[in-house]
């Protein structure tokens, strides 16, 4: 835990993009808790969730199908179709989250940006400092802005208001682009990015993404490393 | 609603286990079996192909409608920027102020 630390005061830059997603992502927990709690669920239920569940789409999903009186079956299953994608995600920064208790604490903390922002590090130390970081400040901060939401009800702005909807897909674009320029990678995104916005008009959330792995048969179908433009030149 | 709160807990439970399992399944068998650096390669393309479809699916819907224009707008800057290697802070910041001042002005 100690090189987590000196590593992030060595990257100052990689402190502040983490504190900047923190800000943001507080903004949007305190209207997750204001949303839910007018939505007529009990204030304890999104505080609950966070820390339970600790998946921003997911628990918007909940929320909306419960508070609608949904059956609760239906929305706990919405619920996980949304995050079926931590399977992979699981898959590719496993080596960062440690063992033993660290893999319970690591696991948990695992989300769209702390992935991200482990992927966009040139290195493992990096990869490993940037994932713990974002992940723990990450729950705290999502955590606060819940509590403080759910407390303070409808008196929250909204966040659409200050744009912060279209920070998030910001924030992942900005961390992803990087590795978009691998020529295999790139051309995996824009066959799987094509198939998902097809099919998310029909289909339940959670899927037009997962069907967009289908992109990466593309990636299967040429060679091995990405060295293959190299060998051509 | 009309969901009882023992209800409401137990599906809460319910969801953050199944969450969890999701998240923790990868680390656990990934120590288990030896990955090829061929399997290794393809699993970081696929991480990289989801946030991107998350990118481009929360950019541009809300759920399975049309988002309106201030968003996608908010993340187009942002993107542009990012491209040009922009710094972070700022894509991120200019992505938030361009759909805040589109819908300030009354664009949906």
């Amino acid at each position: 835990m100690r090189s987590i630390y000196r590593t992030l005061r060595a990257d100052r830059a990689l402190t502040r993009d983490i504190a900047l997603v923190c800000v943001a992502d507080a903004v949007v927990g305190l209207s997750f808790g204001a949303i839910a709690v007018s939505e007529g669920l009990p204030v304890w239920a999104p505080m609950l969730l966070s820390v339970v569940v600790f998946a921003g789409a997911a628990q918007f999903m909940f929320v909306g199908l419960v508070a609608s009186g949904g059956n609760p079956v239906a929305a706990v299953l919405a619920g996980l179709l949304v995050n079926v994608r931590h399977v992979v995600f699981g898959f590719t920064v496993g080596d960062v989250v440690g063992r033993g208790w660290r893999r319970v604490v690591g696991s948990h903390v695992m989300v769209d940006e702390t992935v991200a922002f482990a992927l966009a590090q040139p290195d493992a130390t990096r990869r490993r400092a940037a994932y713990w970081a974002c992940g723990v400040a990450l729950f705290t901060c999502w955590n606060i802005g819940v509590v403080v939401g759910a407390s303070a009800g409808s008196a929250v702005s909204d966040p659409a208001a200050l744009g912060l909807d279209a920070a998030f897909p910001a924030v992942l674009l900005a961390l992803v682009l990087p590795a978009l320029r691998d020529r295999t990678t790139a051309l995996a995104c824009v066959v799987g990015v094509a198939i998902a916005l097809a099919t998310a008009p029909f289909l339940q959330a959670g899927l037009p993404v997962l069907l967009a792995l289908a992109g990466v048969v593309v990636a299967l179908a040429r060679p091995a490393h990405p060295s293959s433009e190299e060998v051509a030149a | 609603m009309t969901m009882s709160a023992t209800a409401l807990v137990a599906a809460v439970f319910v969801l953050g286990a199944g969450t969890f399992a999701f998240r923790y399944a990868g680390p656990m068998l990934r120590d288990r079996v030896t990955l090829s650096p061929r399997v290794e390669q393809l699993l970081g393309v696929s991480a990289i192909v989801l946030l991107a479809a998350l990118v481009a699916t929360s950019a541009v819907l809300d759920g399975r409608e049309f988002a309106g224009v201030a968003k996608p707008a908010g993340v187009a800057v942002g993107a542009l920027l990012a491209w040009r290697r922009a710094p972070f802070v700022l894509v991120v910041l200019a992505a938030a102020a361009t759909a805040a001042l589109l819908r300030l002005v009354g664009v949906p």
